[in-house]
Protein backbone atom coordinates (compact mmCIF):
# COMPACT_ATOMS: atom_id res chain seq x y z
CA UNK A 1 0.00 0.00 0.00
CA UNK A 2 1.58 3.28 -1.04
CA UNK A 3 0.99 6.69 0.47
CA UNK A 4 -1.74 7.55 -2.00
CA UNK A 5 -3.77 4.50 -1.03
CA UNK A 6 -3.13 5.23 2.59
CA UNK A 7 -4.57 8.75 2.29
CA UNK A 8 -7.41 7.42 0.20
CA UNK A 9 -8.38 5.26 3.13
CA UNK A 10 -9.61 8.32 5.02
CA UNK A 11 -11.42 9.85 2.10
CA UNK A 12 -15.09 9.20 1.47
CA UNK A 13 -15.18 6.20 -0.82
CA UNK A 14 -16.63 6.75 -4.27
CA UNK A 15 -19.38 4.30 -5.21
CA UNK A 16 -18.23 1.46 -7.46
CA UNK A 17 -18.86 2.13 -11.14
CA UNK A 18 -21.22 -0.85 -11.42
CA UNK A 19 -23.83 0.81 -9.21
CA UNK A 20 -23.25 4.16 -10.92
CA UNK A 21 -24.04 2.43 -14.23
CA UNK A 22 -27.19 0.90 -12.80
CA UNK A 23 -28.48 4.20 -11.45
CA UNK A 24 -27.76 6.07 -14.68
CA UNK A 25 -29.40 3.32 -16.70
CA UNK A 26 -32.52 3.39 -14.54
CA UNK A 27 -32.94 7.12 -15.06
CA UNK A 28 -32.35 6.92 -18.81
CA UNK A 29 -34.91 4.14 -19.11
CA UNK A 30 -37.55 6.09 -17.19
CA UNK A 31 -37.28 8.76 -19.87
CA UNK A 32 -37.10 6.24 -22.74
CA UNK A 33 -40.08 4.24 -21.52
CA UNK A 34 -42.32 7.22 -20.85
CA UNK A 35 -41.35 8.56 -24.26
CA UNK A 36 -40.65 11.91 -22.62
CA UNK A 37 -37.82 13.84 -24.22
CA UNK A 38 -36.02 16.80 -22.68
CA UNK A 39 -37.87 18.93 -25.22
CA UNK A 40 -41.25 17.77 -23.97
CA UNK A 41 -40.09 18.29 -20.41
CA UNK A 42 -39.04 21.88 -21.23
CA UNK A 43 -42.43 22.57 -22.79
CA UNK A 44 -44.14 21.12 -19.74
CA UNK A 45 -41.96 23.25 -17.50
CA UNK A 46 -42.89 26.40 -19.43
CA UNK A 47 -46.60 25.62 -19.18
CA UNK A 48 -46.42 24.89 -15.47
CA UNK A 49 -44.61 28.18 -14.84
CA UNK A 50 -47.24 30.04 -16.86
CA UNK A 51 -50.15 28.56 -14.92
CA UNK A 52 -48.65 28.91 -11.47
CA UNK A 53 -47.47 32.45 -12.17
CA UNK A 54 -51.13 33.48 -12.42
CA UNK A 55 -51.43 32.82 -8.73
CA UNK A 56 -48.01 33.26 -7.16
CA UNK A 57 -44.52 34.48 -7.89
CA UNK A 58 -42.13 31.55 -8.23
CA UNK A 59 -38.39 31.28 -8.30
CA UNK A 60 -37.80 30.09 -11.86
CA UNK A 61 -34.08 29.54 -11.37
CA UNK A 62 -34.58 27.13 -8.51
CA UNK A 63 -37.42 25.30 -10.22
CA UNK A 64 -36.84 21.59 -10.60
CA UNK A 65 -39.13 19.43 -12.70
CA UNK A 66 -38.14 15.90 -13.57
CA UNK A 67 -39.40 12.44 -14.25
CA UNK A 68 -38.12 9.79 -11.87
CA UNK A 69 -39.53 6.54 -10.60
CA UNK A 70 -41.08 5.41 -7.36
CA UNK A 71 -42.33 2.14 -5.89
CA UNK A 72 -45.83 1.33 -7.11
CA UNK A 73 -48.60 1.21 -4.51
CA UNK A 74 -48.88 -2.57 -4.59
CA UNK A 75 -45.08 -2.87 -4.33
CA UNK A 76 -44.91 -4.98 -7.49
CA UNK A 77 -42.35 -2.73 -9.14
CA UNK A 78 -41.65 0.87 -9.98
CA UNK A 79 -43.78 3.44 -11.77
CA UNK A 80 -42.73 6.74 -13.31
CA UNK A 81 -43.61 9.92 -11.40
CA UNK A 82 -43.46 13.58 -12.28
CA UNK A 83 -41.41 15.27 -9.60
CA UNK A 84 -41.68 19.02 -9.22
CA UNK A 85 -40.03 21.30 -6.70
CA UNK A 86 -41.31 24.86 -7.20
CA UNK A 87 -40.12 27.45 -4.66
CA UNK A 88 -42.60 30.30 -4.09
CA UNK A 89 -41.21 33.82 -3.74
CA UNK A 90 -44.48 35.46 -2.83
CA UNK A 91 -48.21 35.03 -3.23
CA UNK A 92 -49.89 37.40 -5.61
CA UNK A 93 -52.43 39.67 -3.95
CA UNK A 94 -54.90 39.54 -6.78
CA UNK A 95 -54.82 35.80 -7.25
CA UNK A 96 -57.69 34.35 -9.18
CA UNK A 97 -57.43 37.04 -11.88
CA UNK A 98 -59.75 39.63 -10.28
CA UNK B 1 -42.88 -28.79 -35.21
CA UNK B 2 -40.35 -26.23 -36.19
CA UNK B 3 -39.64 -23.00 -34.37
CA UNK B 4 -38.26 -19.76 -35.79
CA UNK B 5 -36.03 -17.95 -33.29
CA UNK B 6 -34.69 -14.46 -33.98
CA UNK B 7 -31.48 -13.32 -32.26
CA UNK B 8 -31.58 -9.56 -31.79
CA UNK B 9 -30.08 -6.79 -29.65
CA UNK B 10 -30.58 -3.26 -30.97
CA UNK B 11 -26.99 -2.27 -30.36
CA UNK B 12 -24.29 -3.59 -32.67
CA UNK B 13 -21.25 -5.51 -31.54
CA UNK B 14 -22.77 -7.25 -28.53
CA UNK B 15 -22.48 -10.73 -30.06
CA UNK B 16 -25.62 -11.48 -32.06
CA UNK B 17 -23.80 -13.29 -34.86
CA UNK B 18 -21.58 -15.25 -32.47
CA UNK B 19 -24.65 -16.22 -30.44
CA UNK B 20 -26.52 -17.30 -33.57
CA UNK B 21 -23.60 -19.46 -34.72
CA UNK B 22 -23.09 -21.07 -31.32
CA UNK B 23 -26.74 -21.79 -30.61
CA UNK B 24 -27.26 -23.14 -34.13
CA UNK B 25 -24.19 -25.32 -33.88
CA UNK B 26 -25.20 -26.46 -30.39
CA UNK B 27 -28.66 -27.49 -31.55
CA UNK B 28 -27.16 -29.39 -34.49
CA UNK B 29 -24.77 -31.16 -32.09
CA UNK B 30 -27.88 -32.28 -30.19
CA UNK B 31 -29.10 -33.94 -33.38
CA UNK B 32 -31.55 -31.27 -34.51
CA UNK B 33 -31.99 -30.07 -38.07
CA UNK B 34 -31.12 -26.39 -38.01
CA UNK B 35 -31.16 -23.56 -40.57
CA UNK B 36 -29.18 -20.43 -39.78
CA UNK B 37 -30.44 -17.38 -41.65
CA UNK B 38 -28.27 -14.28 -41.98
CA UNK B 39 -30.74 -11.38 -42.22
CA UNK B 40 -28.00 -8.75 -42.17
CA UNK B 41 -28.22 -7.96 -45.87
CA UNK B 42 -25.29 -5.87 -47.08
CA UNK B 43 -23.14 -6.72 -44.05
CA UNK B 44 -23.05 -10.49 -44.06
CA UNK B 45 -20.89 -12.09 -41.40
CA UNK B 46 -22.52 -15.25 -40.18
CA UNK B 47 -20.77 -17.09 -43.04
CA UNK B 48 -17.28 -16.18 -41.78
CA UNK B 49 -18.14 -16.88 -38.15
CA UNK B 50 -19.32 -20.33 -39.29
CA UNK B 51 -16.30 -20.80 -41.55
CA UNK B 52 -18.50 -21.29 -44.62
CA UNK B 53 -17.55 -18.15 -46.55
CA UNK B 54 -15.93 -20.06 -49.42
CA UNK B 55 -18.99 -22.07 -50.25
CA UNK B 56 -21.54 -19.36 -51.04
CA UNK B 57 -23.17 -19.54 -54.46
CA UNK B 58 -26.65 -18.14 -53.90
CA UNK B 59 -27.98 -15.98 -51.07
CA UNK B 60 -31.18 -14.96 -49.30
CA UNK B 61 -32.06 -12.27 -51.84
CA UNK B 62 -31.60 -14.78 -54.70
CA UNK B 63 -34.15 -17.03 -53.00
CA UNK B 64 -36.62 -14.23 -52.35
CA UNK B 65 -36.33 -12.94 -55.93
CA UNK B 66 -36.70 -16.43 -57.36
CA UNK B 67 -33.22 -16.64 -58.94
CA UNK B 68 -32.70 -20.03 -57.33
CA UNK B 69 -34.49 -22.63 -55.27
CA UNK B 70 -34.30 -22.46 -51.49
CA UNK B 71 -32.44 -25.79 -51.39
CA UNK B 72 -29.77 -24.48 -53.77
CA UNK B 73 -28.97 -21.52 -51.51
CA UNK B 74 -28.75 -23.54 -48.30
CA UNK B 75 -25.12 -24.39 -47.51
CA UNK B 76 -24.71 -27.69 -45.72
CA UNK B 77 -22.16 -27.67 -42.93
CA UNK B 78 -19.84 -30.65 -43.38
CA UNK B 79 -18.92 -30.90 -39.69
CA UNK B 80 -22.42 -31.26 -38.27
CA UNK B 81 -25.07 -33.08 -40.19
CA UNK B 82 -28.34 -31.23 -40.03
CA UNK B 83 -26.74 -27.77 -39.94
CA UNK B 84 -27.42 -25.41 -42.85
CA UNK B 85 -26.71 -21.73 -43.55
CA UNK B 86 -28.70 -19.34 -45.68
CA UNK B 87 -26.24 -16.48 -46.25
CA UNK B 88 -27.20 -12.82 -46.66
CA UNK B 89 -26.53 -10.93 -49.89
CA UNK B 90 -23.47 -8.75 -49.62
CA UNK B 91 -24.03 -6.34 -52.51
CA UNK B 92 -27.64 -5.42 -51.75
CA UNK B 93 -29.29 -3.48 -48.93
CA UNK B 94 -32.04 -4.07 -46.40
CA UNK B 95 -34.76 -2.78 -48.75
CA UNK B 96 -34.14 -5.71 -51.10
CA UNK B 97 -36.47 -7.78 -48.90
CA UNK B 98 -39.84 -7.06 -47.30
CA UNK B 99 -41.26 -8.41 -44.03
CA UNK B 100 -43.88 -10.33 -46.03
CA UNK B 101 -41.15 -12.01 -48.09
CA UNK B 102 -39.27 -12.95 -44.92
CA UNK B 103 -42.45 -14.43 -43.48
CA UNK B 104 -42.88 -16.50 -46.63
CA UNK B 105 -39.23 -17.58 -46.47
CA UNK B 106 -39.70 -18.79 -42.88
CA UNK B 107 -42.80 -20.74 -43.92
CA UNK B 108 -40.83 -22.37 -46.74
CA UNK B 109 -38.00 -23.28 -44.36
CA UNK B 110 -40.53 -24.84 -41.99
CA UNK B 111 -41.75 -26.98 -44.89
CA UNK B 112 -38.18 -28.26 -45.33
CA UNK B 113 -38.63 -29.89 -41.92
CA UNK B 114 -36.09 -27.91 -39.99
CA UNK B 115 -36.51 -28.25 -36.22
CA UNK B 116 -35.08 -24.81 -35.64
CA UNK B 117 -34.66 -21.80 -37.87
CA UNK B 118 -32.34 -19.26 -36.24
CA UNK B 119 -32.32 -15.74 -37.68
CA UNK B 120 -29.37 -13.41 -37.12
CA UNK B 121 -30.91 -9.94 -36.94
CA UNK B 122 -28.95 -6.83 -37.99
CA UNK B 123 -28.30 -4.05 -35.46
CA UNK B 124 -30.74 -1.17 -35.38
CA UNK B 125 -34.52 -0.87 -35.34
CA UNK B 126 -35.17 -0.09 -39.00
CA UNK B 127 -36.07 -2.17 -42.05
CA UNK B 128 -33.53 -4.93 -41.36
CA UNK B 129 -34.92 -5.46 -37.86
CA UNK B 130 -38.50 -5.48 -39.12
CA UNK B 131 -37.58 -8.06 -41.77
CA UNK B 132 -35.74 -10.29 -39.31
CA UNK B 133 -38.56 -10.47 -36.78
CA UNK B 134 -41.39 -10.80 -39.32
CA UNK B 135 -41.45 -14.59 -39.43
CA UNK B 136 -40.20 -15.31 -35.91
CA UNK B 137 -42.06 -17.32 -33.29
CA UNK B 138 -39.70 -16.42 -30.50
CA UNK B 139 -36.99 -13.83 -29.79
CA UNK B 140 -33.72 -13.97 -27.89
CA UNK B 141 -32.28 -10.60 -26.93
CA UNK B 142 -28.50 -10.38 -26.53
CA UNK B 143 -26.98 -7.69 -24.35
CA UNK B 144 -23.75 -6.96 -22.49
CA UNK B 145 -23.57 -5.47 -18.98
CA UNK B 146 -23.10 -1.93 -20.28
CA UNK B 147 -25.44 1.06 -20.02
CA UNK B 148 -25.71 1.55 -23.79
CA UNK B 149 -26.34 -2.13 -24.61
CA UNK B 150 -28.96 -2.60 -21.87
CA UNK B 151 -30.71 0.60 -22.88
CA UNK B 152 -30.98 -0.62 -26.47
CA UNK B 153 -32.11 -4.06 -25.28
CA UNK B 154 -34.93 -2.36 -23.37
CA UNK B 155 -36.02 -0.53 -26.51
CA UNK B 156 -35.86 -3.74 -28.55
CA UNK B 157 -37.94 -5.63 -25.97
CA UNK B 158 -40.59 -2.90 -26.27
CA UNK B 159 -40.57 -3.13 -30.07
CA UNK B 160 -40.74 -6.94 -30.01
CA UNK B 161 -43.77 -6.81 -27.73
CA UNK B 162 -45.40 -4.21 -29.99
CA UNK B 163 -44.95 -6.76 -32.80
CA UNK B 164 -46.55 -9.51 -30.71
CA UNK B 165 -43.29 -11.30 -29.98
CA UNK B 166 -43.99 -11.52 -26.28
CA UNK B 167 -41.76 -12.79 -23.48
CA UNK B 168 -38.39 -12.56 -25.22
CA UNK B 169 -35.54 -14.31 -23.38
CA UNK B 170 -32.34 -12.53 -22.46
CA UNK B 171 -28.76 -13.59 -23.05
CA UNK B 172 -26.24 -11.64 -21.01
CA UNK B 173 -23.01 -11.76 -22.96
CA UNK B 174 -19.39 -10.98 -22.07
CA UNK B 175 -19.82 -10.91 -18.32
CA UNK B 176 -16.56 -10.33 -16.44
CA UNK B 177 -17.14 -11.97 -13.09
CA UNK B 178 -13.92 -10.52 -11.64
CA UNK B 179 -15.23 -7.02 -12.36
CA UNK B 180 -18.70 -7.82 -11.01
CA UNK B 181 -17.11 -9.04 -7.78
CA UNK B 182 -15.28 -5.73 -7.46
CA UNK B 183 -18.51 -3.85 -8.10
CA UNK B 184 -17.12 -2.39 -11.33
CA UNK B 185 -19.66 -4.07 -13.63
CA UNK B 186 -23.41 -4.54 -13.45
CA UNK B 187 -24.35 -8.01 -12.21
CA UNK B 188 -26.79 -10.56 -13.66
CA UNK B 189 -29.36 -9.45 -11.06
CA UNK B 190 -28.88 -5.77 -11.89
CA UNK B 191 -29.58 -6.37 -15.58
CA UNK B 192 -32.54 -8.76 -15.12
CA UNK B 193 -34.09 -6.45 -12.52
CA UNK B 194 -33.93 -3.51 -14.93
CA UNK B 195 -35.14 -5.34 -18.04
CA UNK B 196 -37.69 -7.55 -16.24
CA UNK B 197 -37.44 -10.46 -18.69
CA UNK B 198 -36.48 -14.10 -18.28
CA UNK B 199 -32.81 -14.85 -18.66
CA UNK B 200 -31.91 -17.88 -20.77
CA UNK B 201 -28.15 -17.67 -20.40
CA UNK B 202 -25.09 -15.83 -19.17
CA UNK B 203 -21.97 -16.06 -21.33
CA UNK B 204 -18.71 -15.13 -19.62
CA UNK B 205 -16.14 -13.07 -21.46
CA UNK B 206 -13.81 -15.67 -22.92
CA UNK B 207 -10.74 -15.57 -25.15
CA UNK B 208 -11.93 -18.80 -26.73
CA UNK B 209 -14.62 -16.80 -28.55
CA UNK B 210 -11.97 -14.72 -30.33
CA UNK B 211 -9.82 -17.76 -31.07
CA UNK B 212 -12.72 -19.82 -32.39
CA UNK B 213 -14.05 -16.94 -34.47
CA UNK B 214 -10.58 -16.60 -35.98
CA UNK B 215 -10.81 -20.23 -37.04
CA UNK B 216 -14.43 -20.14 -38.12
CA UNK B 217 -15.51 -22.79 -35.63
CA UNK B 218 -18.08 -21.86 -32.98
CA UNK B 219 -16.84 -22.09 -29.35
CA UNK B 220 -19.76 -24.31 -28.39
CA UNK B 221 -17.70 -27.20 -29.80
CA UNK B 222 -14.81 -26.54 -27.40
CA UNK B 223 -15.19 -28.74 -24.34
CA UNK B 224 -12.88 -26.67 -22.12
CA UNK B 225 -14.26 -23.22 -22.98
CA UNK B 226 -16.41 -21.48 -20.35
CA UNK B 227 -18.31 -19.57 -23.02
CA UNK B 228 -18.71 -22.85 -24.91
CA UNK B 229 -20.22 -24.41 -21.79
CA UNK B 230 -22.57 -21.42 -21.45
CA UNK B 231 -23.75 -21.90 -25.04
CA UNK B 232 -24.22 -25.64 -24.51
CA UNK B 233 -26.41 -24.79 -21.51
CA UNK B 234 -28.43 -22.26 -23.53
CA UNK B 235 -28.95 -24.91 -26.20
CA UNK B 236 -30.30 -27.36 -23.63
CA UNK B 237 -32.64 -24.70 -22.25
CA UNK B 238 -33.96 -24.01 -25.75
CA UNK B 239 -34.62 -27.75 -26.03
CA UNK B 240 -36.73 -27.46 -22.89
CA UNK B 241 -34.35 -28.81 -20.27
CA UNK B 242 -34.20 -27.14 -16.90
CA UNK B 243 -30.52 -26.26 -16.53
CA UNK B 244 -29.45 -23.94 -13.69
CA UNK B 245 -27.29 -20.93 -14.56
CA UNK B 246 -23.63 -21.82 -14.59
CA UNK B 247 -21.82 -20.89 -11.41
CA UNK B 248 -19.32 -18.21 -12.30
CA UNK B 249 -16.50 -17.61 -9.91
CA UNK B 250 -13.34 -15.68 -10.27
CA UNK B 251 -10.63 -18.29 -10.34
CA UNK B 252 -7.59 -16.64 -8.86
CA UNK B 253 -4.50 -18.74 -9.22
CA UNK B 254 -1.65 -18.80 -6.75
CA UNK B 255 0.47 -16.84 -9.24
CA UNK B 256 -2.26 -14.17 -9.51
CA UNK B 257 -2.26 -13.82 -5.75
CA UNK B 258 1.53 -13.48 -5.67
CA UNK B 259 1.39 -10.87 -8.44
CA UNK B 260 -1.23 -8.90 -6.51
CA UNK B 261 0.88 -9.02 -3.41
CA UNK B 262 3.89 -7.52 -5.16
CA UNK B 263 2.06 -5.00 -7.30
CA UNK B 264 0.76 -3.01 -4.35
Amino acid sequence: MDLFDFLGFFKKKEPASGSVAKDRLKLVLVHDRTNCSTQVLEMLKGDIIKVISNYMEIDEDELDINITETKSEDNSGTVPVLYANIPIKSMRRNSGGN
Amino acid sequence: MSEVIVITSGKGGVGKTTTTANIGCGLAMSGKKVALVDADIGLRNLDVVMGLENRIVYDLVDVVEGNCKLKQALIKDKRYSGLYLLPAAQTRDKDAVSPEQMQKLCENLKEEEFDYIIIDCPAGIEQGFKNAIAGADRALVVTTPEVSAVRDADRIIGLLEANELNNPSLILNRLRIDMVEKGEMMSIDDVTEILAVDIIGVVPDDEAIVIQTNKGEPAVTVETSKAGQAYRNITRRILGEDVPLMELKNEETFIDKLKKLFHR
